[in-house]
């Protein structure tokens, strides 16, 4: 298990010289525009390395969630070599980018994280449905691993999981999408803003577990938040504007 | 695929207020259409069941169809008579096994009286070619027995014994009656379901005393003009009034033939007969002609039926539809735990699917549930035999037709949240 490391590169934008297999996300002269002349992205280099939390700024307009889309697989790439995990996934065909991030990223969004109509054990479970990687890697078995993860994030499995998650608290929601993120230990952890809901209590507590959690899974976590006050927690803190070179602009159309 | 139906399941429990509704409005238009196809495929085997084992139904020269109205189902006036004569050369022809004389032209209390001899209850057949049967009683072995049909025992609290008067031509409100010559119940027919139910049934012999007396009497010679038998009636044409029966002849007679290869040479032999104009029809022909007709209006229902179905469905479509909006959200939720496009495409495939296979299951048990409460009733009153029991194969491919058509309607929804969900990623719009 690897823990969260602390970096002496913090404010370098990237890991030029870390062999692939040490890095979570790799970019290389990434390009992407939603309309031809108007490009969103322009990312000359940007990485991260395995199990490194990484705290990306910026405001809305930057192109955060493009990248975020384009990292975890949602968006096809424009140009440029997008290596996660070792994988490029502008190689990948939209259904295999689609079960590379079922098998290898987890996704906390800012809020509405859970199905209505699922159980808050089946929103757990949800990775595990649509990956058999996860599910393998949910030991001993998904359940058990789901109502462990659920545990350590505070939440008393035996409380909760009859309940609607609707009645859930909006903190809670949050805690059980980590767990969801972290089911069947995914190397990249990508969260949205999944603060930005919760008042300043339920915040710091929720960022601890959030950062210990993918540190105990050993996970890559790219943070994005345009509050640059929880920036202290994290390996490295970056500014949007740091990477992308694209003139900011609204994000989308 | 599996866990998309376990979700799509778990989504729809999840709606299932509005998810009833749906299933219940395609319930509904299901078990109209189960109820009207199982009545029409009824009534086209109750139809079909009317006559059977006759070859041959001759009458004076008419359509096939009207002569197959007025002979068996008991529905309009002949034109003309047979006579006697061309009868008993027929009857006596030595391909013939049986012939069955039908007069009609009397009447009692709103159903009509039938004369004909007492081979009526032995070679005349129903359905699979069952036998007239009696519930009570035996056939008439006198003059003054009369025979009577299950419904008109059954609506007029008749039994055996009673004694009833027929009235001259049609209709409860006969003007003239033959008061003075009561007929006594001598027996009771079982019911058949088809218009034999409804007849009065006496001796030719019978017939021919009453009118012959009609005749004899006062009152036949006020005003021809009025008088309601229209040359229908075998004591009606001519003052002859001679011992013979029914001289002035019959209005139809049943053909029983010794050989089926004979029945076609017959036909054609009583068609081009020199003698009088004759028309001999095949019953089965004839009642299939007769269906094309009368089919028409249940092919109408039918249709109807479909269209129902079609809304059903439009409103499933209109649910879902209204429902993609607000979930957005939720297919945004599902491609970021690694759903493909193509599995929201699906989920919204199967949800429409389950809700129209729902819809069909509880309408078709429904609909035969209530089929099953009400068979013994349109088998009494209509004469209406269901020939289903139970679900059957149509019932099977009607579910699936229901359940392929919901599935192309779902193609819109599907392909709106394929869009939708290409279009959105991961953001979450709400």
């Amino acid at each position: 298990m690897t823990m969260c490391r602390l970096s002496s590169d913090q404010f370098r934008p990237g890991f030029r010289d870390a062999p692939m297999a040490e890095l979570a996300i790799d970019i290389e002269g990434l390009a992407f525009a939603w309309s031809e002349g108007r490009p969103v992205l322009d990312v000359p280099h940007f990485a991260v390395r395995r199990g490194e939390s990484v705290f990306l700024r910026g405001p809305s307009g930057s192109g955060k969630s493009t990248l975020l889309g384009i990292v975890s697989g949602v968006l096809a790439p424009g140009r440029g070599r997008i290596g996660v995990l070792g994988s490029d996934l502008g190689t990948l065909s939209g259904a295999e980018r689609d079960a590379f991030r079922a098998a290898h990223v987890g996704l906390v969004f800012q809020m509405f994280n859970l199905l209505p109509y699922l159980s808050v054990l089946d929103n757990v479970l949800l990775p595990a449905r649509f990956s058999s990687a996860r599910r393998e890697r949910a030991r001993p078995d998904p359940v058990s691993e789901a109502r462990r993860l659920l545990a350590e994030l505070g939440i008393a499995a035996t409380a909760i999981t009859g309940r609607p998650v609707t009645e859930l608290s909006i903190g809670q929601q949050q805690r059980v999408a980590v767990a969801r993120a972290l089911l069947g230990r995914p190397e990249l952890v990508i969260a949205d803003e999944p603060t930005s809901a919760l008042d300043s209590d339920t915040r710091d507590a929720f960022l601890r577990l959030l950062m210990s959690e993918c540190a105990a899974a050993g996970a890559a976590l790219l943070f994005v938040s345009h509050d640059t006050a929880l920036g202290a927690l994290f390996n490295r803190r970056l500014s949007i504007t740091e990477i992308n070179r694209a003139e900011p602009h609204r994000e989308r159309p | 695929m599996t866990p998309l139906v376990a979700l799509a399941a778990q989504s729809l429990w999840n709606r299932r207020g509005s998810a009833a509704l749906t299933v219940f409005a395609i319930a509904v238009s299901v078990t109209l259409l189960v109820g009207v196809e199982t009545m029409r495929s009824g009534a086209r085997e109750s139809f079909a069941r009317t006559i059977s084992g006759t070859d041959l139904i001759v009458g004076a020269r008419s359509g096939p169809i009207n002569l197959l109205l007025y002979s068996v189902f008991r529905v309009g006036d002949a034109t003309a008579n047979v006579s006697w004569q061309s009868y008993e050369l027929v009857s006596r022809h030595p391909d013939v096994a049986w012939t069955i004389p039908i007069s009609l032209g009397d009447s009692h209390r709103g159903y009509r009286v039938m004369g004909t001899s007492g081979d009526y209850f032995l070679h005349y057949r129903y359905g699979n070619r069952q036998m007239l049967a009696f519930s009570a009683g035996q056939p008439f072995s006198d003059i003054s027995d009369a025979v009577i049909g299950a419904e008109v025992a059954r609506e007029l609290g008749y039994s055996t014994g009673d004694e009833i008067t027929l009235a001259h031509g049609i209709g409860a409100g006969s003007f003239s009656g033959h008061d003075e010559h009561p007929f006594r119940i001598a027996g009771i027919l079982a019911p058949t379901g088809t218009p034999v139910d409804r007849a009065v049934h006496v001796s030719l012999d019978a017939l021919a005393e009453i009118h012959e007396d009609w005749q004899g009497g006062a009152r036949s010679q006020v005003d021809p003009s009025r008088h309601p038998h229209d040359g229908n009636d075998p004591g009606d044409s001519g003052g002859d009034t001679a011992a013979r029966p029914l001289r002035a002849g019959i209005t139809a007679f049943l053909v029983g033939m010794r050989a089926q290869n004979a029945v076609l040479q017959m036909q054609r032999a009583l068609n081009e007969f020199r003698g009088e104009p004759l028309t001999a029809v095949i019953p089965g022909v004839a009642l299939q002609q007769l269906w094309q007709i009368v089919g028409v209006a249940d092919r109408a229902l039918l249709i109807i039926a479909s269209f129902v179905v079609l809304a059903g469905l439009i409103g499933m479509l209109t649910s879902i539809l209204a429902s993609l909006r607000e979930r957005r959200r939720e297919m945004a939720i599902l491609r970021s735990v690694g759903a493909r496009p193509l599995q929201v495409f699906a989920l919204m495939l199967l949800e429409a699917g389950l809700l129209a296979l729902a819809g069909v299951i509880v309408g078709v048990v429904a609909a035969h549930a209530i089929l099953a409460g009400a068979a013994p009733v349109l088998a009494s009153r209509y004469g209406l035999f269901m020939a289903t029991a139970g679900p059957g194969v149509y019932d099977l491919l009607l579910a699936g037709a229901v359940v392929g058509a919901a599935l192309v309607a779902g193609l819109v929804p599907a392909w709106l949240a394929y869009r939708n969900s290409l279009a959105d990623g991961l953001t979450i719009r709400t």
